[in-house]
């Protein structure tokens, strides 16, 4: 192996992503006085956060009366019982806070007549425990994620965050079960550079990239979550992918729940509404699940549009043009930049499509990441947030605009549990080089690479095996193929070929690695949901239809050590974080 | 006499030719600009035969077809590819834009593709934008009050206020504006460009921000806002559709009002 030059860095905290989480994490850091930086393979601005667009939800009651104890009923049962109750009462207690605090940033939220910020309806959100709707998701038009995004890399650069901008991260460093950095790549001058640190934050977001069509950007690969599996530890409820009920047929682009939030809904080729049939109360605006679920079933029976009867039409053509043009002008041009549709004359052709990861990064409440030795154990100096972690709060599917809102309350949990851990400028224990070795190893067997598989076409094989065996529908067949087709592409890795040998901005290393990344979670993914036989949430199994409480009320944890992966369960928290509240029991899930 | 010479690696030369392999009758000839700062060589020009019987509508669909089935080696910015995030910014035939919202149908004949004009390339269609990103913080993107105590106390803004916003807080900073920009290619080190300035007038004209006096007065400047001349390709440029000439005219009315 050819011996790279490492240069040294010593930090408080290390976050790795620049997106929601991770910058709301570094501006919380730096503002506790903590020595942070803030590593990201791509500019702040660019992360897919930006793509958010419905809004944020928070019980501010500024359209209505709402309680934060409404909000929380909604997201327990969203989640089909599978979120930790104590981390959602945290998510729902906190997340006005965390709003008006954005507000206070900057973000350009639409507003009321009063001048208040505006809130929309959104799928599952209700009033007094399932009894109508309720406006309770913040908006700046439908443009949310974009900017918060924009305020809160400000707010980044107000704080003097130290960013490490295009620098791909390799492993972490692991030393007697706790996590003393990360390595990584800057691309922009090929050296390599090691990240010392007493926490690292990893807020890397999802990895909807292992399917063939995705509403997520080419650069949500999850590299934090295989980050975490090379180091030897789980990753939780990984089967839980939730399909977005309206991406651009064919294009995979998103269009917002919001649309269906201010009127808008879904028609069949006969010209139904047949969200009615499947969700008499909700209609259109049930959870994501439930609504994607109706559409895969009314294309199943025949009664889709188009040449092949492979999709449905989202119609907002009804809406008043100056709504559109208030509160959805995102979507009005995504629509004819992709699809070519006039929304103000035509419904918008749409399909389900691959959208958020429920699973990921095991944490509690405080973002400490977790695992399973005998009982729930935390990983000292590891904490993850965002799409990457899995605290629980949405558990086995997430309701629309909740997102945001996991990003910044559990971004400045993140903050604030470590500044609570670390005492600025502690002094560093040096790492072992073991790490840095094994690391270094992996990174320049890919780079010299000269097998006969074109990563590529590894992916493309990835992709269309979690398409077709792990989709909104899955059977005991169709898993079991998976799980013995997916290991394909992973054993080809072997044979992989990197033409471009340089280090420098070298985009075929990067991808070659994060397909690496990639497929360790698409192995994981498959393999949870080949165990978990039961339906909950977004997991829809044919042959057991049922939510089983008896022996799946329980996350799944999965290790991942070359093509083997194991799984285990732990039990979800039956408890709330405070007497505020009383905990949620099981009860069927109807909308 | 003066003599003049061209700084390194300005001369481009021809590239590389890939001839199609896939026998398709609906080929598209796309010409890309390759530098490889590991080579020592000056930039090329590659061509590809594209297969267009079998590739997405867009630029960037392109650009993926090269890099996953011809040259994996092609090197380029890509992220959200819906036209949200600004990484794919490039020069296509002849104007900047986002490729991934760029129809190739758009494009009669050869395809050109270049990086953003007049910013220092890294490789292949990857541009240094970090001058960029640094007048971008020089305007404090971030808003000014002194209402700390707002976890009680909502910060209330009407809707009008909001709605003059509305044309400027969406820029995405992708650049293709300010690189499109003559007064900026010259003095980019000195003038923030339009992208920054329209950046700035976005805090200016938020109604909860306090700072507004000081904001003005530090772009007052005969370098960093008034080499702007108004040529307004920055507005013909932004893939986006908004305005920053319209921003940048504001700004000037403005202190000349104020």
């Amino acid at each position: 192996m050819k011996s790279y030059k490492i240069i040294d860095h010593e930090y408080d905290v290390v976050v790795l992503g620049a997106g929601g989480s991770g910058l709301r994490a570094a501006v919380g850091l730096s503002e506790a006085g903590l020595k942070t930086a803030c590593i990201s393979k791509v500019f702040p601005t660019r992360s897919h956060t930006s793509a958010a667009q419905g809004g944020i939800s928070a019980a501010l009651g500024n359209m209505g009366e709402d309680d934060w104890r409404w909000h929380m009923y909604d997201t327990v049962k969203g989640s089909d019982w599978l979120g930790d109750q104590d981390a959602i009462e945290y998510l729902c207690k906190e997340a006005p806070k965390a709003v008006k605090e954005l507000d206070k940033y900057g973000v350009p939220f639409s507003r009321t007549e009063d001048g208040k910020i505006y809130q929309r309806p959104f799928g599952g959100m209700t009033k007094n425990y399932g009894n109508g709707t309720v406006q309770r998701t913040c908006a700046a038009a439908d443009r949310t994620g974009h900017a918060i995004l924009h305020t809160l890399y400000g707010q980044a650069l107000k704080h003097k965050t130290e960013f490490f901008i295009e620098y791909f991260a390799l492993d972490l460093i692991m030393k007697n079960g706790e996590c003393k950095g990360l390595i990584a790549w800057n691309l922009n001058d090929g050296t390599i550079h090691r990240f010392k640190s007493h926490i690292t934050i990893i807020a890397t977001g999802g990895y909807g990239k292992i399917y063939y069509s995705a509403t997520s950007a080419h650069t949500c690969t999850g590299d934090g979550n295989g980050m975490v599996l090379r180091a030897g530890l789980p990753l939780q409820d990984m089967e839980f992918v939730q399909f977005h009920p309206t991406g651009i047929y064919g294009v995979g682009c998103l269009i917002s729940e919001g649309v269906r939030g201010e009127g808008g809904f879904l028609l069949n080729s006969k010209g139904e509404r047949f969200m009615e049939r499947y969700a008499p109360n909700a209609k259109d605006l049930a959870s994501r699940d439930v609504v994607s679920r109706s559409i895969a079933i009314e294309i199943n029976e025949g009664r889709g549009v188009g040449k092949e009867k492979d999709h449905v039409h989202l119609h907002l053509d009804h809406l008043d043009p100056k709504v559109i043009d208030d509160r959805l002008p995102g979507i009005a041009e995504s629509a004819k930049t992709f699809s070519g549709v006039d929304v103000t004359k035509d419904p918008i052709p749409v399909v389900p499509t691959v959208h958020y990861n429920m699973g990921g990064i095991p944490t509690n409440y405080k973002a400490e990441v977790l695992t399973l030795n005998g009982s729930e154990k935390v990983v000292p100096g590891l904490m993850a947030i965002g799409e990457a972690a899995c605290v629980s709060v949405h558990g086995a599917n997430r309701l629309g605009s909740n997102s945001l809102i996991d990003l910044v309350v559990f971004g400045k949990a993140a903050a604030k549990r470590a500044a609570e851990l670390v005492k600025p400028n502690t002094p560093h224990e040096d790492s072992p080089q073991s790490e840095v070795d094994k690391c270094l190893d992996r990174f320049d067997k890919i780079r010299n690479s000269k097998g006969e598989s074109n990563t590529s076409q590894l992916r493309l094989s990835m992709q269309k095996t979690m398409q077709s065996k792990c989709a909104v529908f899955r059977t005991e067949k169709t898993l079991k193929e998976g799980v013995d087709e997916i290991r394909k592409p992973f054993e080809s890795l072997e044979d992989i070929s990197v033409k471009d040998k340089s280090l420098l901005f070298n985009t075929d290393l990067v991808e070659s690695l994060e397909f690496d990344n990639l497929i360790r979670q698409a192995m994981t993914t498959m393999d949870s949901a080949y165990h978990r036989k039961e339906s909950r949430g977004a997991h829809a199994r044919e042959d057991f239809s049922k939510r089983d409480d008896k022996k799946f009320m329980k996350h799944t944890l999965a290790w991942q050590n070359g093509k083997e992966v194991k799984v285990k369960y732990r039990d979800v928290h039956a408890r709330t974080l405070t007497n505020d509240v009383q905990y949620f029991p099981p009860k069927e899930r109807v909308y | 006499m003066a003599e003049f010479s061209l700084p390194n690696n300005s001369k481009i030369v021809k590239g590389e030719y890939f001839r199609d392999k896939t026998g398709s009758t609906n080929l598209k000839k796309v010409n890309v600009y390759r530098w490889n700062p590991d080579d020592g060589k000056n930039p090329r020009i590659d061509t590809f035969e594209v297969d267009m019987d079998n590739c997405g509508p867009k630029v960037l669909d392109i650009l993926f077809k090269i890099k996953n089935e011809i040259d994996s080696s092609l090197t380029f910015r890509r992220s959200c590819a819906h036209g949200v995030c600004g990484s794919c910014a490039m020069n296509v035939d002849g104007i900047n834009t986002l490729s991934c919202i760029k129809s190739h149908s758009d494009i009669k004949g050869e395809l050109n593709i270049y990086p953003l004009p007049h910013l220092k390339v890294i490789k292949d269609l990857i541009g240094d934008l970090s001058n960029l990103y640094k007048q971008y913080e020089s305007i404090q993107p971030w808003l000014k009050t002194s209402k700390t105590d707002t976890e009680k106390k909502d910060i209330l803004q009407s809707q009008k206020d909001r709605s003059k916003l509305d044309g400027y807080y969406e820029c995405i900073l992708c650049a293709c504006c300010s690189t499109s920009c003559p007064s900026y290619w010259w003095n980019g080190d000195k003038y923030l460009g339009p992208a920054v300035l329209l950046q700035a007038y976005r805090w200016i004209s938020d109604s909860r921000d306090e700072e507004k006096k000081e904001r003005l007065k530090k772009v007052a400047d005969e370098l960093k806002l008034y080499r702007c001349h108004t040529i307004m390709n920055c507005t013909n440029s932004c893939p986006k559709g908004l305005n920053p000439a319209k921003a940048i005219g504001s700004i000037k009315k403005m202190l000349a009002t104020s």
